[in-house]
């Protein structure tokens, strides 16, 4: 159900002034469009960004053991590796929690993509460890370690989701210009057909992902679809992300340069839960015309829950907010009934390959 | 028109979760506990008796614990007898057997109505084991006053005693499917559907029972047929394709010769080559993927039934 916009957008402005400088972040600027474009435009005299070259890619599938897509996608390429293969790139496909995936199950003993904390992949050498926490070490060591230049450039996960937002890349820094530049080229490759992008880069909120071992983590989420389901059209959105953003990869080891551009985000705010009682019980479902309503606006006193007995609970915060990930299936145990993000536009500089 | 008198509803049943991830049934049964509780049991024009069929996979939030709870109510299988090995899933269908039943005795719960969701685009869904008079009537009480989803009957045609859902363990019992949603979510307007469904139903119950006539006629119903299942590579069963888009959420539509059942991973079109136009239902319903079943294909027919009215003492 649509809603006028109403909040103005906000604007970071992201530079990287040359090659061997830290970017400089970021004043938060309250202007009108014509102003940014004209900064973009000033920025553009200057140099690309020179990036280094992408060596290694990895696609992760069954990090959840029942999110079907990735699952199948991982399997099938496993067996016919023709569609993932690009010149000059060694690309891994990979399950990455396979107990998890031969019971169907999101995980065995705790969220695998919740795991990659520095405790549990560099903890000591215990007896009984849960078996995702042993699974997030194999995967540091085989793909990381993380944080250190042996890792693998790139790692694209592969995510379903029960609620209604369409592919999403989701994305952990605004400040990484190559992750930026190639989430750029995958929506404009799809479009018609819209790629969101949701940036979790909350100091609190921000989770130690399967994908964070990797220098450029590239979450790849896409729905709905309910858990242990293969949607056909689902499967073949998630597939067809994956091969632009190879291509991209592919163009930009070959030299080819990627002007300034835009990129729209959400940028993960606060997370909701549903009203419980003090049994920990949940007294009210999202209300009717909040489902299925991710990315679009959420404003003060638009309907939020309905409670079993027919009451509406109002959205009571300050601004409007553009919810996502609302009503999802394993969200209920983490306390999630939805997420608030707020939306900005990225400036990203060109980048080319040095 | 001349009446078939039916004796009046005593008992009534709500079961939820019999599977413990369909949702809607889970909380629609809690806030029937909630309003008797607050409002006393004059709430509905019967007894109602309000079960969480199987609590464990309700706590777990899974579909059944060792094995599918609602597979277990069959003559044959309830008379085996209970040993160490019995799963808990079975053992607590000896229990609801004993709560609500025993099946097919006098003592029997007049009508048990199973709340159930499914991952299929199946809008409200009836299924009943027999052609049961009092069942139909319903079915086509819901049919008339039921305007937000479409209301379909599924007859399953099988002698009671092989009927193996919970339902069958009473005289008149039916399962209410509602979906499409995701199993462990609940949606407010799938609650809302399944909610308006059970409502309907006790007011059927109240009228009934109060001496309306139920004129009688046909009701159109969907008669299961066989199921076909998906495309699966054959050394290791994996899928090889997934439900067409063009299939895909068209529960209770047509499938025609040539039209297409499955796209494979790797672009061809699967097509239905027989020459008999069926109704496909369950489509893509996930817990079907490991009983093999992509899809359900049923007959259409219309069954008459008479008019009614409550049996006076």
């Amino acid at each position: 159900m649509p809603r006028a916009q109403t909040q103005p957008l906000n604007y970071h402005y992201v530079t990287q002034h040359s090659k061997q400088e830290e970017p400089v972040v970021v004043r938060k600027l309250r202007s009108r469009e014509t102003r940014v474009r004209a900064a973009i435009a000033m920025n553009s005299r200057n140099n690309a960004s020179c990036l280094p070259g992408i060596k290694r890619v990895a696609i992760f599938g069954g990090t959840h053991g029942n999110e079907m897509s990735g699952i199948t996608l991982v399997n099938m390429w496993m067996k016919n590796a023709a569609e993932t293969e690009r010149n000059g790139l060694v690309t891994k496909t990979f399950i990455s929690n396979p107990k998890a995936v031969e019971k169907c199950v999101r995980y065995i003993d705790t969220d695998l993509n919740r795991a990659f904390t520095p405790a549990n992949i560099s903890g000591p050498d215990t007896e009984g460890l849960p078996y995702e926490v042993q699974r997030a070490r194999e995967i540091n060591q085989m793909f990381g370690p993380k944080g250190s230049s042996d890792a693998y450039d790139v790692i694209f996960d592969l995510h379903n989701t029960t609620s209604n937002m369409g592919s999403t890349l989701i994305l952990e820094s605004s400040k990484d210009l190559f992750t930026l530049q190639m989430v750029h080229y995958i929506k404009k490759a799809m479009a018609p057909h819209t790629c969101s992008v949701l940036l979790n880069e909350h100091p609190q909120l921000k989770y130690s992902t399967t994908r964070s071992v990797a220098k450029h983590p590239v979450g790849v989420e896409v729905g709905p679809q309910p858990q242990g389901v293969l949607r056909s059209n689902v499967f073949e959105s998630m597939r067809m992300i994956i091969k632009h953003a190879l291509d991209f990869i592919e163009l930009f080891n070959s030299g080819v340069e990627f002007p300034t551009c835009t990129v729209e985000v959400f940028r993960v705010r606060e997370s909701m839960d549903y009203p419980r009682d003090t049994n920990g019980n949940i007294t009210a479902m999202v209300h009717p015309h909040l489902q299925d309503c991710d990315w679009e606006p959420l404003n003060r006193g638009d309907p939020m829950f309905l409670t079993f007995d027919g009451r509406t609970i109002p959205f009571e915060g300050a601004s409007t907010v553009f919810p996502t990930f609302i009503n999802e299936a394993a969200y209920y145990e983490k306390m999630q009934a939805f997420m608030t993000t707020c939306r900005e536009i990225l400036a990203v500089n060109a980048v080319r390959k040095a | 028109m001349v009446s078939t008198f039916l004796p009046a509803l005593g008992r009534v049943a709500v079961c939820g979760g019999t599977h413990g991830n369909e949702l809607s049934g889970v909380y629609l049964v809690r806030e029937m506990e909630r309003k008797r509780k607050q409002m006393g049991d004059s709430v509905w024009p019967v007894p109602v008796t309000t079960v969480i069929a199987n609590p464990r996979a309700v706590k777990e939030c899974r579909r059944y614990i060792e094995t599918d709870m609602n597979r277990c109510f069959s003559n044959d299988i309830l008379s085996s007898p209970i040993t160490d090995n019995t799963p808990y899933d079975l053992r607590r269908a000896h229990e609801l057997n004993a709560l609500l039943g025993p099946k097919e005795s006098a003592d029997a719960t007049d009508l048990i109505c199973d709340l159930h969701n499914t991952t299929s685009n199946m809008g409200l869904t009836l299924i009943l084991n027999t052609r049961d008079c009092m069942a139909l009537h319903i079915c086509k009480y819901l049919q008339t006053k039921i305007t937000r989803v479409p209301v379909r009957v599924v007859m399953m045609d099988v002698p009671i005693s092989a009927a193996y859902s919970l339902e069958s363990v009473s005289k008149h019992g039916f399962t209410i499917e509602v979906g499409p949603q995701p199993h462990g979510v609940i949606r407010a307007d799938i609650y809302e559907a399944m909610k308006e469904g059970v409502d309907v139903t006790m007011d059927w119950i109240k009228k009934f029972n109060s001496g309306t006539v139920f004129e009688g006629g046909d009701v159109e119903v969907f008669t299961p047929h066989k199921s076909i299942d998906y495309p699966r590579d054959p050394e290791t069963q994996e899928l090889t394709a997934a439900i067409h888009p063009q299939l895909q959420d068209r529960d209770f539509g047509l499938l025609k010769k040539g039209d297409p059942m499955f796209l494979s991973f790797s672009g061809e079109t699967v097509k239905y080559e027989e020459e008999e136009t069926f109704h496909p239902f369950f489509i893509n319903e996930c817990a079907y993927y490991e009983k093999g079943i992509a899809f359900h294909l049923a007959r259409k027919t219309l069954i008459s039934i008479p008019t009614v009215q409550v049996q006076k003492d």
